[in-house]
């Protein structure tokens, strides 16, 4: 399908997406007491740092941490690799790939369309976080909310394109949910989802710079805090948008070698 | 408008003994054989044309169907559907076809159909009211009423399938695959898809491959099938033919008013079935004038019918052939 008429299926891709995402009311409240994990972390790392900070954080910078975690974990999360590894098995996948349509298009436009739900519960937590703990604990900087934005979209293109390459990893191996796995292992404990980053001991500070896990979270939240001066937000922005590079080149590989085998060994 | 030349589809397929031990030893070391599914067949289908796609389980039906949807990639030989090379998978390709596989559905399983249709609308560019046109007459022909705001998971599996096959012509595809689409349904929903399917082809010209293990779909709608047995081509032609040339026989079916021993008959054709009342008689086809005369002078006749063999059995014994097996129904008699 050319992309003026994926553009132009865009409205209805979206809203049958976001019919689809709201379609069940218990497992969206399911769900969302699912991601509340940052809130967990918060006040664990809240009730560590009563006695004394740790590093730079004190009490109002562990709430605003999680807080921002929260939010940008809502926003950023894709979940397209395990509905990839359901249609391979299944082979309902063929039925994607009968229609004029790229099915790549189609997983990223129903992840999308997840948004607007996601923001739904986000958004409110947000408002209310900043009436408790204050303004002052995120950036007043607009730079640095522009580089947020832009780091936000980054955070989500690798997100989705790291589900996307591990989903069509299925088409080689039947099921990648084990690498999704291991790969979430890495997420949870590199990526500053259960505590920032600057807290690890430097040596592996100085690694997780170059890994891809910190960009899909830590980094937004750190600037959503304003804790990078220009020149190392937009040094680090680099490097986050390096790895969507990298994931979407692996999406794109894994996805034409993967199909060709789907191809040869039938679905 | 379908091409197919020497096609064929080959299978590397892993293979294990059963038992711990074999499975611990396939981690390390596997291994494969290949299975032809497909195994150099030819054909062509004209446009317009209602094709019978058969062959027992594994023949390579299927398979055949998804190449030419562009699903499977061919390991040797040519596919055209309609001057495109399935394979490639182009837009304009996929906007002509559709292929329905009973067995797997592209209905949103948590969305009324309704969505389904309408996401179709979008991604295949349905003009607005070419889809209003089309959905009224999908819906009519298909009585598919109120059934397009439910759910899809809470269908049954005979009103999902007419769901499935209204979301299947949305763009109106011009070729028309479809594998097992009655599977599982009672024989009134049988019969309400076969008609569906006929009035399809009818009004729109397209043209239609059909693969079933229900004679009955393929006897109602298929002037001509394709036999494959094992991925090779073992009988391409008219049904009547096909029915002629494996049993030349004729089914006849005598009703009596009083009661007739099954020794009596035994000159009028072979006894397939009998009791007191009713015998069921395979007779040649060139005997059958002299039989039933014969039979209605000397028997109590009440009623009398003449058939063809029931399907089943002809596609039975052309396998059985294709297995160097030679298989006739059993003589039953009470």
């Amino acid at each position: 399908m050319s992309v003026r008429s994926t553009v132009r299926a865009l409205p209805t891709l979206l809203r049958v997406g976001f019919a689809d995402a709201v379609a069940y009311r218990a497992e969206m409240l399911v769900w969302v007491l699912a991601t509340t994990m940052p809130l967990v972390m918060l006040a664990l790392w809240v009730a560590v740092a009563q006695g004394a900070p740790i590093g730079r954080y004190g009490e109002p910078q562990f709430v605003a941490y999680f807080l921002a975690t929260f939010v940008v974990r809502q926003l950023t999360g894709s979940w397209t690799h395990y509905e990839m590894n359901f249609e391979v098995r299944a082979g309902t996948l063929a039925m994607r790939l009968l229609r004029p349509i790229h099915p790549l298009w189609a997983y990223s436009v129903e992840s999308i369309a997840a948004l607007p739900m996601r923001a739904l519960v986000s958004i409110p937590v947000a408002v209310i976080a900043l009436a408790v703990v204050g303004r002052d604990v995120v950036t007043h900087d607009p730079l640095d909310w522009a580089l947020w934005a832009l780091s936000l979209v980054g955070a989500w293109l690798l997100t989705l394109f790291v589900n996307l390459a591990l989903g069509c990893l299925s088409l080689f191996i039947e099921s990648s949910i084990k690498v999704m796995d291991l790969w979430l292992v890495f997420y949870f404990v590199l990526s500053g989802y259960l505590l920032p980053v600057d807290l690890f001991p430097p040596r592996l500070a100085a690694v997780v710079d170059w890994l891809p896990f910190r960009f899909q979270i830590g980094l937004p939240v750190e600037l959503m805090t304003g804790v990078h001066t220009p020149g190392r937000a937009i040094e680090l922005l680099a490097r986050q948008w390096m790895w969507v590079l990298v994931a979407l080149a692996a999406t794109s590989l894994t996805w034409r070698r993967g199909l060709r085998r789907f191809a040869a060994y039938g679905g | 408008m379908i091409r197919v030349r020497g096609l064929r589809k080959h299978y590397k397929v892993h293979e294990r003994p059963p038992g711990m031990a074999a499975a611990f030893r396939s981690l390390f070391r596997r291994t494969y054989k290949t299975v032809a599914a497909v195994d150099g067949i030819d054909f062509d289908i004209a446009a317009g044309e209602r094709v019978g796609f058969l062959g027992p389980n594994g023949a390579g039906k299927t398979t055949t169907l998804k190449v030419l949807a562009g699903l499977l990639h061919p390991t040797d030989g040519e596919a055209r559907v309609d001057g495109h090379e399935p394979r490639r998978r182009e837009d304009a390709f996929l906007k002509k076809i559709m292929l329905v596989l009973g067995q797997k559905q592209q209905l949103l399983w948590d969305l009324p159909p309704s969505e389904t249709f309408e996401l179709n609308r979008a991604i295949y560019g349905v003009p607005r009211a070419q889809y209003d046109a089309t959905m009224r007459e999908l819906t009519e022909l298909l009585q598919l009423g109120d059934l397009v705001k439910q759910p899809a998971r809470t269908l049954s599996l005979g009103e999902r399938m007419k769901c499935e096959l209204a979301a299947a012509l949305v763009h109106r595809p011009r070729v028309l695959f479809l594998d097992e689409p009655t599977i599982g349904l009672d024989v009134s929903m049988q019969a309400a898809v076969r008609d569906f399917v006929r009035q399809y082809n009818e009004r729109f010209g397209a043209t239609l491959i059909l693969t079933s293990h229900y004679m009955e779909d393929v006897h109602q709608l298929c002037p001509r099938v394709i036999v494959i047995d094992k991925g090779k081509l073992v009988y391409d032609g008219a049904l009547e033919k096909l029915v002629t040339q494996i049993r030349p026989d004729k089914r006849v079916k005598l009703r009596f008013s009083s009661p007739v021993e099954e020794r009596d008959l035994a000159t009028y054709g072979r006894v397939v079935r009998h009791d007191a009342g009713e015998t069921l008689l395979d007779v040649h086809q060139d005997a059958v004038n002299r039989v039933v005369t014969q039979a209605l002078a000397q028997l109590p006749v009440m009623d009398l019918t003449v058939e063809n063999p029931p399907l089943e059995e002809v596609m039975s014994e052309l396998f059985a052939r294709g297995r160097g097996e030679t298989r006739r129904p059993d003589t039953e008699s009470a």
